[in-house]
């Protein structure tokens, strides 16, 4: 983006090509450059010091610009930390939980949108409410619950306790779409013999695919960052997504800056990616229920 | 039964280009009321199995535990032998409770804290950057990167950052405010703040987005009419934009609120609630008695109060999300 390389100095000059209202003031570059260079400054040090040497780290501290290059720390956080199996983990899981979810949430979506269910908006609403509890009231029960079942320690549980937590906050916002879908288009299905099955398949999950869209993005990075179900239900190591895998390795190599700094990353790059890609989807996606 | 039944149904998802309806067509009606026809159908049996798998998935992981820990928070449970009701001993016992009141003290800091910072960076962002323009694309996108960022992963971010010879030390030594470097995260007095700024760093960009939303919502020419009339920039802002966010404002204080009291996994990568627990919440604290110290009644316990606190501004949330259910 060559907007990377705007500086103070250059920002005064151009503009005409929009035809502003007001002249655009140069003041805006001059605290935004500033600014954002600030904010990024975390992940570039963290960038920084995941390729450096432990040596250079040890010898010229923490906050010194580089002066070696190496994939020692990405190689240490992988070999030793487990890193692999904790991604493989995330990545099953946060794929089952964001397809079982989108699955059962457009059902209940289709249903409540479309059909005379008697007190449909106290179901809706109370689904949402679920969503919003704070997830502490949750936590001792689900343990109890998934031990009970026999499925404490396994990966199942924590999709089955994602799908279920999410599930509220994704039908309201299917609903909200569905809901809109053309009447027509139902009608003509209908006189050419669908049923609701077959009207779902056809009509309903293709056009809503912008809204599915936008609520996989959001669910990706929201299920794929959690720790805290995480902790809840898993306890061995082996099964840990990449979070708490994260927070283990903090302990075995706790003055190895340089692989902490290199496995944030290796866990940071699948969500940034996904961003980067559906951006529009996500910022779509967080704006769903702050309708003004 | 609803009464919201409008042919002219807007979709909530903003901006994905949803087909609108064109009129009222279809003939449409709602059950016993006047209007014609039926747009809600009968229910077929597979949409009542539709619409009651997945309730029944939310009812059993979420209903049935929450009404569980209410009944576990009357108890004595160490989650081996059977759980042994102790009445209201347990609430009795957080009161008296040091630690705790640290945790709710900390948790009324971390509301107001997290609240006014993000708030104010995130709506003076999103006025900043509202024009289009040279840069503005990218900065927003700098902006809301950390977003994408979990809150455990951010949470090490900074740990690297509040290092004793780590970047923020050194760039106060850098600028001439070498008195004020420390060790960030073991000093009792700023660990708390240290950790504040991280969860905000990660928080201004959704305020931004949901502030962004909100401006493009407003009326451009009534601000217009008003600088023709002589208001100043502030003045504009303050008296022509800001009513016209009362929306956006409602959805961000009880997003806000709702997400404080939830916070959790940044305080567990930052300090677990340490040093001897001035950066404990109420969450970490729960955590902490229910799955470190095997205290499950009393973590419980604990659970119903972080509920009691947000169950008001849920219950904001869900009357606004109602309302526009309404309207549209």
């Amino acid at each position: 983006m060559s907007a990377t390389t705007l500086t103070p100095g250059t920002a005064a000059t151009p503009q005409q090509w929009r035809k502003p209202r007001r002249a655009r003031s140069p003041w805006l570059h001059v605290v935004m450059v500033p600014l954002t260079l600030l904010w990024l400054s975390p992940v570039v040090y963290v960038a920084l010091i995941a390729f450096r040497s432990f040596d250079d780290i040890a010898a010229r501290g923490l906050a010194a610009l580089p002066a070696s290059f190496t994939l020692d720390g990405f190689a240490t956080a992988f070999s030793g930390g487990g890193l692999v199996r904790a991604l493989g983990n995330s990545i099953a899981v946060t794929a089952a939980a964001v397809l079982a979810s989108l699955a059962l949430s457009s059902w209940a979506a289709y249903a409540l949108s479309r059909f005379a269910i008697p007190g449909r908006k106290t179901i809706l609403l109370a689904m949402l409410a679920g969503n919003l509890l704070p997830p502490q009231i949750l936590l001792v029960p689900v343990a109890r619950i998934s031990e009970s079942l026999g499925i404490a320690d396994t990966l199942f549980a924590l999709v089955a306790v994602q799908v279920g937590f999410g599930i509220g906050f994704y039908t309201f916002v299917l609903h909200g779409f569905m809901r809109g879908l053309p009447e027509e288009l139902f009608e003509a299905a209908r006189l050419d013999g669908a049923g609701a099955g077959r009207i779902y398949w056809r009509i309903v999950l293709p056009l809503s695919r912008p809204a599915m869209a936008a609520l996989a993005a959001l669910a990706t990075t929201w299920i794929f960052n959690d720790l805290i179900w995480a902790l809840t239900v898993l306890r061995s190591e082996s099964k840990f997504p990449i979070t708490a895998a994260l927070l283990n390795l903090m302990g075995g190599y706790s003055s190895a800056w340089n692989v902490i700094a290199a496995a944030s990353l290796v866990a940071a790059v699948p969500t940034a990616i996904v961003f980067f890609l559906f951006q529009k989807q996500f910022v779509s996606g967080l704006l769903v229920g702050s309708n003004k | 039964m609803s009464s919201d039944v409008s042919a002219a149904a807007r979709p909530a998802g903003r901006g994905t280009g949803a087909p609108r309806t064109a009129g009222r067509g279809g003939g449409t009606a709602r059950p016993g009321g006047p209007s014609l026809g039926a747009r809600l159908r009968r229910v077929p049996l597979l949409v009542w199995v539709f619409l009651l798998v997945p309730v029944a998935v939310e009812l059993f992981w979420v209903f049935w535990p929450a009404a569980n820990s209410f009944s576990l928070s009357l108890t004595r449970w160490d989650g081996i032998s059977p759980a042994e009701p102790v009445g209201l001993a347990n609430f009795a016992d957080l009161a008296q409770d040091p630690i705790f009141r640290t945790a709710l003290t900390n948790n009324a800091l971390w509301v107001l804290g997290f609240g006014v910072l993000s708030v104010v960076g995130g709506l003076a962002l999103a006025v900043a950057l509202n024009r289009p323009g040279r840069g503005v694309g990218f900065y927003r996108s700098a902006i809301y990167l950390p977003m994408v960022v979990s809150m455990a992963v951010t949470g090490l971010f900074w740990r690297v950052m509040y290092q004793p010879g780590g970047p923020v030390n050194a760039g106060l030594e850098a600028v001439g405010l070498g008195s004020l470097t420390r060790q960030w995260l073991a000093d009792p007095d700023v660990a708390l703040a240290a950790i504040l700024v991280a969860a905000v760093w990660r928080q201004v960009g959704y305020i931004m987005v949901l502030y962004l939303a909100g401006l493009k919502g407003c009326d451009a020419t009534l601000e217009e009419a008003a600088a023709v009339d002589g208001a100043s920039a502030w003045q504009r802002f303050w008296h022509i934009v800001m009513p016209q966010l009362r929306g956006v404002n409602t959805v961000v204080f009880a997003v806000t609120v709702i997400d404080s009291l939830r916070t959790f996994d940044i305080v567990w990568a930052m300090t677990r609630g340490g040093p001897y627990n001035t950066t404990q919440l109420l969450s970490t604290y729960m955590f902490q008695q229910a799955f470190t110290s095997g205290n499950l009644g009393y973590a419980s316990a604990i659970a119903v109060v972080i509920f009691v606190l947000a169950i008001g501004f849920i219950i904001t949330y869900l009357a606004r999300q109602a309302r526009a259910e309404e309207q549209s």
